[in-house]
């Protein structure tokens, strides 16, 4: 019997056990029909590379997609919205495919070509999943490419999203251009300036030293007046608004240096101090590109028009299908929505049977039944079969999507000002009083050096060093983190997740694991026989508890079953080998017992006998009761949930505070902004997308996603399920970032001071200057960096595991 | 002495040269994909060509 196990068919194309052993060509075989239609398209025009590359590349074609289902996009005005650029003969227009997964994908993606010969071009990013496609218009459609996609198993995903009139999300590479102009000017002043450097200012071919001087400034300008731009506009601004940023005294000692240095050189007094200025406008623009890069592969935006379908079934009055796009959806037109897709507004059941899977949602895995005459919501997964619906709300108007119409996503939130700007304040009102002192000392004493020390304090003391400390700090610190699954959208997260002194948890998805729900049976030992006729019989179900008890029995073959019979809401019968089984409710089954467990049970009676029950229960994340007490220390900790509270006593024993159930997601919203009325700040926990208000007006939104190429709701930071239980750690290497800042502080004030030694005397040649300036910024690199690398040793410690950034290397076969 | 000019001024040329390329290079995205063209680098030609290649020989 136990070889029996040994001899699985796996799938050719998508590695699936093949339960059912007749579709196969030749020696390969197959899982199911689509599977097989995929290979014999591939294998048609000799693209059967694509299953040399990797084994078993494809992705289980189990799940059909109904044949009209892009009927949509051959509506003009969305063609106009997807499709980017489009002339006589080209369309471009880019796909986003959830499931490319592998090389095997980017091959034949890429070879498209072959499968439609007016498909001109395929080009694939997979960082990002998107596939770029330029086509024929006059010979195919958009529709058309779409269905070759669908067929081959890559189905892009569409969302409401892909409508809005947001401008293209290009990303900004000014600064790039902006930092290669400036190291290349940076790089050649430092050459021109060694002649000035070696011989201290005493250059015997005067020719030379002019030729020298006028080069040196004709490479300053585009320094000056292009890179530099940026310190100038955010100055004056804060400046208008009456406040002082850090950037106002760096402004201040790059326009002062500039001034003076073009005076130098034109009346031929001196060198001047371009290479010092070049240099530190070089380094803070690294510093801040350092600390503004973001992950392009990553969304941090989203809302749910990423999760709503563009299309949609209408069903007219006659009976008539016809899609269109969600957008022109109104209330009281009925549609239709087919197997796994997302019901776009809040509805009545027509017709049909619902089983409505709010995972997106709530995070809750387990699917919803719902009957006719009751009211879906709106952002539910049909499961089940197709379903005809009455929309009651419109699709903005919905129950969960209205909650995207409060303030908190109207106003742009508040980044927080970084407090190395508070600190400015103080240092440039420091920086004017030794200025003025020293302008005072030399009124009195030798009058023709005031204009010399003043500048020469205002050049000095540019707290470069100061921003530097901040944005390598927090660059790195990024780095480090997201190398163990922490992904903050910015260098300001870390300092606003430093201040935080609360945290609020979602309960579903979030402390609980979304896929993995225990499955315990509980009774008599199970033969292997038994099991098989378990397996069979649950094998025919498709409600969610038998899939779930499905993937929990080991494989073996199944049995046919006769007298297959499902009734809603009770349970399922049939007959299998002459055994009568029934797997159920209590009710179902006829049997009156009191379970001391919670959660769903499923109980198995074969030949009247009853032999047990299957108990599914959500399983809480690893190392969760240690985090919460070790949080307790430091936090307020408190617990929201959209469930109702039948797991409240469990739940007590962690949470000493507030827990709240029933929550609705303007209720989570609300809880937030009523903790931070009292001055707390808030650091919010959630996953789906009924928390997306609350993680929106937190301090720190933080997404727990076990996949983190899923969607995930709006937030600040997305944070790898697997990281869940270092979170404490992950916190404490947050909070060490000011420390790290703080020191670094002393050692450029250090410098400051030893270059205002010269300054106050009015004797800072340039060779002092051009030395000064990079060795303080190269050694506060290096400290930032080195510093918050060697902290991050706290969280090797910890156990943290670094995880991989490729997303390939994620068993993401299972993609949505 | 003079030839020290000529020579900055050509050094000057070419570092521009670069830096024009470095420009270039941002504004065609070759940045952008950072990951793709390192497996696309491996693929093998396509069939067809290598059809032609067996019929050459």
């Amino acid at each position: 019997m136990i070889k029996e196990t040994q001899r699985i068919m796996l799938c050719y194309h998508c590695g699936e056990n093949c339960e059912n052993e007749t579709i196969h060509i030749a020696e390969k075989h197959f899982c199911c029909q689509g599977c097989k239609t995929v290979y014999e398209i591939l294998n048609k025009v000799e693209l059967c590379d694509y299953y040399m590359m990797e084994s078993q590349p494809g992705l289980s074609q189990k799940t059909q997609v109904r044949p009209d289902k892009f009927v949509f996009l051959d509506d003009d005005t969305l063609q106009l919205k997807l499709i980017h650029y489009k002339d006589k003969v080209q369309s471009h227009v880019s796909f986003y495919l959830p499931q490319m997964h592998c090389s095997s994908c980017i091959w034949l993606l890429e070879h498209l070509g072959k499968l439609d010969k007016h498909i001109i071009r395929s080009q694939v990013n997979f960082l990002k999943k998107e596939v770029s496609i330029v086509f024929n218009h006059q010979y195919t459609s958009l529709r058309k490419v779409t269905e070759l996609l669908t067929a081959i198993g890559y189905e892009p995903h569409f969302s409401l999203n892909n409508l809005a009139d947001k401008p293209k999300k290009n990303y900004d590479k000014t600064r790039i251009y902006k930092i290669g102009v400036t190291g290349f000017c940076f790089g050649n002043i430092m050459l021109l300036s060694f002649p000035e450097y070696f011989s201290l200012g005493n250059m015997e071919e005067k020719d030379l030293q002019q030729l020298f001087s006028y080069l040196i400034l004709f490479l300053s300008l585009p320094v000056f007046f292009y890179s530099a731009s940026e310190f100038f506009v955010s100055a004056w601004k804060s400046i208008k608004q009456k406040i002082l940023n850090i950037d106002a005294p760096i402004a201040i000692a790059i326009l002062i240096t500039f001034g003076r240095s073009l005076y130098e050189i034109l009346s031929q007094t001196g060198a001047g101090y371009l290479d010092s200025m070049s240099g530190i406008v070089f380094f803070m623009l690294i510093g801040r590109f350092f600390q503004n890069k973001t992950y392009n592969t990553m969304a941090f935006d989203r809302d749910y028009t990423s999760y709503f379908p563009l299309g949609v079934t209408l069903l007219s009055e006659n009976g008539m299908e016809e899609q269109i796009p969600v957008s022109n959806l109104k209330t009281g037109q009925r549609i239709k929505v087919h197997s796994s897709e997302i019901i776009p507004a809040d509805c009545i059941l027509f017709l049909g049977k619902g089983m409505i899977d709010y995972s997106f949602v709530s995070g809750e895995a387990i699917p919803v039944e719902k009957h006719i005459g009751e009211i879906i919501y709106a952002g539910g997964k049909q499961t089940g079969g197709a379903l005809e619906l009455e929309v009651v709300k419109d699709v903005s108007q919905s129950y969960l999507t209205q909650l995207w119409n409060n303030d908190a996503f109207t106003k742009a939130k508040d980044t927080g000002k970084s407090y190395i700007h508070s600190i400015s304040k103080y240092f440039t009102l420091v920086l004017f009083s030794i200025a003025i002192a020293s302008a005072l000392y030399w009124y009195v004493h030798d009058a023709s050096r005031i204009w010399n020390s003043v500048t020469s304090v205002l050049i000095v003391a540019c707290p470069c060093a100061l921003l530097l400390s901040a944005t390598f700090t927090n660059g790195n610190m990024l780095r480090i983190l997201q190398k163990y699954g922490f992904y903050a959208r910015n260098a300001a997260v870390i300092e606003q997740i430093s201040e935080a002194d609360t945290i609020v948890f979602d309960k579903t998805g979030t402390i609980t694991q979304q896929e993995e729900s225990a499955i315990t049976f509980t009774g008599v030992q199970l033969h292997y026989e038994t099991i098989q006729l378990i397996r069979s019989l649950v094998g025919q179900s498709n409600h969610p508890l038998s899939k779930a008890i499905l993937q929990s029995l080991p494989f073996c073959k199944l049995i046919p079953v006769k007298n297959y019979e499902e009734l809603v809401g009770l349970g399922i019968r049939g007959r299998v080998l002459d055994h009568e089984i029934l797997m159920g409710s209590s009710d179902f089954i006829n049997e009156k017992i009191v379970s001391t467990d919670k959660g769903s049970n499923v109980y198995v009676k074969i030949d009247n006998k009853l032999l047990g029950y299957y108990s599914i229960q959500t399983t809480y994340r690893p190392g969760l009761s240690e985090l919460l007490k070790e949080l307790q220390e430091k936090y307020d900790i408190s617990l929201l949930s959209g469930d109702n509270n039948s797991e409240q006593l469990k739940l007590k024993k962690w949470f000493r505070s507030d827990l709240l159930f029933n929550q609705s997601p303007q209720d989570k919203l609300n809880y937030i902004k009523k903790l931070q009325a009292y001055g707390k700040k808030v650091i919010m926990m959630g996953d789906g997308l009924n928390d997306a208000g609350a993680l929106k007006q937190s301090d720190v939104g933080i997404a727990v996603t076990d996949n983190i190429n899923n969607f995930s709701p709006a937030c600040d930071v997305i944070m790898n399920g697997n990281s869940f239980s270092y979170f404490n750690p992950l916190l404490r290497y947050c909070k060490q970032n000011k420390l790290i800042i703080n020191m670094s502080f002393v050692i450029s004030i250090a410098y400051n001071l030893i270059g205002l030694y010269f300054a106050v005397q009015g004797q800072l040649k340039p060779v002092i200057a051009a030395i000064l300036m990079p060795v303080s910024s190269i050694s506060i690199v290096l400290f930032t960096t080195g510093m918050s690398s060697l902290c991050s040793l706290s969280l090797k410690k910890a156990g943290l595991k670094v995880i991989n950034k490729h997303p390939k290397d994620d068993t993401n076969h299972t993609a949505n | 002495m003079s030839v020290i000019f000529i020579l900055i001024l050509a050094s000057l040329m070419i570092a521009i040269g670069f830096l024009i390329a470095f420009i270039w290079s941002v504004k065609t995205n070759q940045y952008e994909d950072d990951y793709t063209p390192s497996v696309r680098i491996l693929f093998e030609n396509d069939v067809k060509q290598d059809k032609d290649d067996k019929t050459k020989q």
